[in-house]
């Protein structure tokens, strides 16, 4: 199944946003380092534009000012009556759909990247929205190979109820570029080199795909989000157990059942229920505390993509 | 400053302090499991309480409110009349100042412990004030004693002249653990298990020295800070680069003029332009990048600790 009218056609105008997290530094200075020196984005032909999605945020070094930016991209947010009263993301979302969107119509940029960082150890990892996407499949495709041997995880966010509006997603074909471990507030030369060498691998691909190159057709292993689990609580909903040591950091590793999940503060273990394996993601992500999300279980399948081509060549 | 270099009677009002900065997670679920279940605190000479020093910042999960509360105990602060609009962290200064001090008189705590976690790889640091903080440093030893496998450092804060701002100068004693590298934010188990080990480690000193024991002088490594360096900026004062990848998670690892310090955005590398060796400490600590410290730099120094005699049952007829 393709989408192929869109995927035919060349890509003219991509976006890099940057600080849609305030405290999720590498995008900010990326971001920052490009707008007054954006050669290493240029390609011939194509507008690319690096933006700060959350300069409030930004500023402040926190994650939101009023509300999470990456959660609020949907149709009733974004039709809201601006007022002041409105929470400032809620605002900013409007106007970066104006200037990126709208959403949903011809006029929306072709690409959008969005950077960010987590604290959990997923490496490089590449979000995409929907498992039927010929064009971004092929463009994941080349990334990982690019990176080789550096490991390159494609995590599908594609779900019905767990699935959320991002800032990206005004884009006619949204990315998610998330690199960790980092903490809140830090900038580590080894993640922004990372970071940049996918974006780079990036552009490079829509280059070549714009200069006519044929991409033919090719699988990859993407793990599809199928359940977030919160930590233990106790009645004043306060964490109960933190993380088995034996789960911290092993982010994309098969977690079977029986396997130590939790480890409570009076020293119990807590394992895996259910009976079957699953890929843990998004362990121990600071800012999902608040989201009561501890980790979440991922499963491994591949995903094909018919061959692509630009037409005008 | 303790107002004696060694105690003379036993410590019985001990504190441990969690959730000074209410995003290192550690102290604070340390404290906040303390509070319910306070048996593990507990030894036969004393009992120690568990404080929530920052309740605000912990609730909001950030270092603080207004200011940062660990800069706060100065007497500047705790002296200084209050009025309705003054910081939190300052109110909240003088509140642990009325508990556990006051700072320098008689009534004070005899020892407050202090939990914190860093984002640089600092592994596991004892701060005490300085070289002649005794009782700290022969408690220091014994924790290197009691886990050779985890490359114990020690870091004296003062430098000459400052007078300490930290929560453990309020007490008669006092001694910071700074673990690390752990988000702010995270709760690491690693962490969190390393921390309340040392905790009861630190109890059970205290109970030692009560009960009388000797303990004989020794000879310390310790760093103390010479200077800081902070990251290269923009003229408008923002960062122009980070920490090189080369210096990153290199804490206590001799740095020498000409080895590579920071990677601009640019990608061109800088080196260090030191005379000298010097330890660098907080490579790349979150909280620092406000107070313009990139790492802090230190000296390696080694110093004899004099021996601390057990102390004398009072009142004993002589003997």
């Amino acid at each position: 199944m393709t989408s192929c009218h869109i995927a035919e056609e060349p890509i003219k105008k991509v976006a890099i946003f940057g600080g849609t997290h305030g405290n999720e530094l590498t995008g900010v200075f990326l971001v920052k380092h490009w707008l007054k020196n954006g050669v290493e984005i240029q390609r011939t032909g194509l507008e690319v534009k690096p933006f700060i999605t959350n300069p409030r945020a930004v500023k402040k070094c926190t994650r939101y000012i009023d509300c999470d930016l990456n959660r609020i991209f949907d149709l009733e947010n974004l039709g809201k009556k601006m007022s002041e009263d409105l929470p400032y993301e809620v605002r900013r979302a409007q106007e970066i759909n104006h200037l990126f969107g709208p959403k949903n119509s011809e006029d929306s940029y072709d690409i959008i990247f969005d950077l960010h960082n987590t604290t959990s150890n997923m490496g490089c990892t590449l979000v995409l929205e929907d498992s039927r996407n010929n064009f971004l499949i092929q463009m994941f495709h080349y990334i990982k190979t690019s990176l080789a041997p550096l490991p390159c995880y494609v995590y599908l966010i594609e779900h019905p109820s767990l699935k959320y509006a991002t800032t990206r997603s005004i884009a006619k074909y949204p990315v998610g570029i998330e690199v960790g471990p980092q903490p809140q507030g830090v900038l580590r030369a080894d993640i922004l080199d990372q970071m940049r060498k996918m974006i780079k691998h990036a552009l490079d691909f829509i280059h070549h795909f714009n200069e006519g190159k044929e991409f033919p057709s090719c699988a990859i292993e993407v793990y599809k989000i199928m359940e977030k689990v919160d930590y233990p609580r106790n009645e004043n909903g306060e964490i109960a157990a933190i993380i088995h040591p034996n789960l911290q950091d092993q982010d994309w590793k098969p977690l079977h059942p029986g396997d130590p999940v939790f480890l409570t503060l009076d020293g119990k273990t807590i394992p895996l229920g259910g009976d079957c394996t699953v890929h843990p993601v998004f362990v121990n992500e600071a800012a999902y505390y608040e989201k009561k999300e501890a980790f979440a279980k991922t499963t491994k399948l591949t995903l094909h993509a018919d061959s692509i081509r630009c037409s005008l060549h | 400053m303790c107002s004696l270099p060694v105690p003379r009677e036993p410590l019985r009002r001990v504190a441990v302090a969690g959730g000074k900065h209410g995003n290192e997670m550690s102290g604070v679920y340390l404290v906040r499991h303390w509070l319910l279940a306070p048996a593990e605190l507990q030894r036969p000479s004393f009992s120690a309480v568990p404080v929530l020093a920052n309740p605000a910042a912990t609730t909001a999960c950030r270092r603080y409110v207004d200011r940062d509360l660990n800069r706060t105990f100065t007497s500047t602060f705790l002296n200084s009349r209050p009025t309705p609009d003054d910081p939190y962290e300052v109110t909240r200064a003088r509140e642990l100042n009325q508990l556990l001090g006051p700072k320098a008189s008689g009534q004070a705590f005899d020892f407050v412990l202090d939990l914190h976690t860093s984002t640089a790889n600092m592994g596991t640091c004892f701060i005490a004030e300085s070289s002649h903080d005794v009782f700290a440093l022969h408690l220091c030893r014994h924790l290197q004693l009691q886990y050779p496998e985890l490359s114990c450092q020690v870091f004296l804060y003062q430098r000459s002249g400052e007078e300490s701002y930290s929560l453990d100068s309020v007490a008669k004693n006092g001694l910071a653990l700074e673990l690390g590298p752990q988000p702010q934010g995270v709760l690491r188990a690693d962490i969190f298990s390393r921390m309340r080990a040392l905790v009861a480690t630190v109890l059970d000193f205290i109970d030692l020295f009560n009960q009388g024991t000797a303990f004989p002088t020794f000879e310390m490594e310790a760093y103390r800070p010479v200077g800081i360096m902070d990251f290269p900026r923009t003229e408008a004062g923002n960062l122009a680069g980070t920490v090189h990848p080369q210096l990153q998670d290199q804490d206590f690892q001799p740095l020498q003029p000409g080895d590579p310090i920071f990677q601009m955005f640019s990608g061109e590398d800088l080196l260090y332009e030191g005379e000298s060796t010097v330890y660098p400490l907080f490579i790349n600590e979150a909280a620092y990048y406000e107070k313009g410290v990139a790492f802090v730099q230190t000296e390696k120094l080694t110093f004899s600790v004099p021996a601390m005699p057990a102390l004398t049952p009072a009142p004993s007829p002589a003997s």
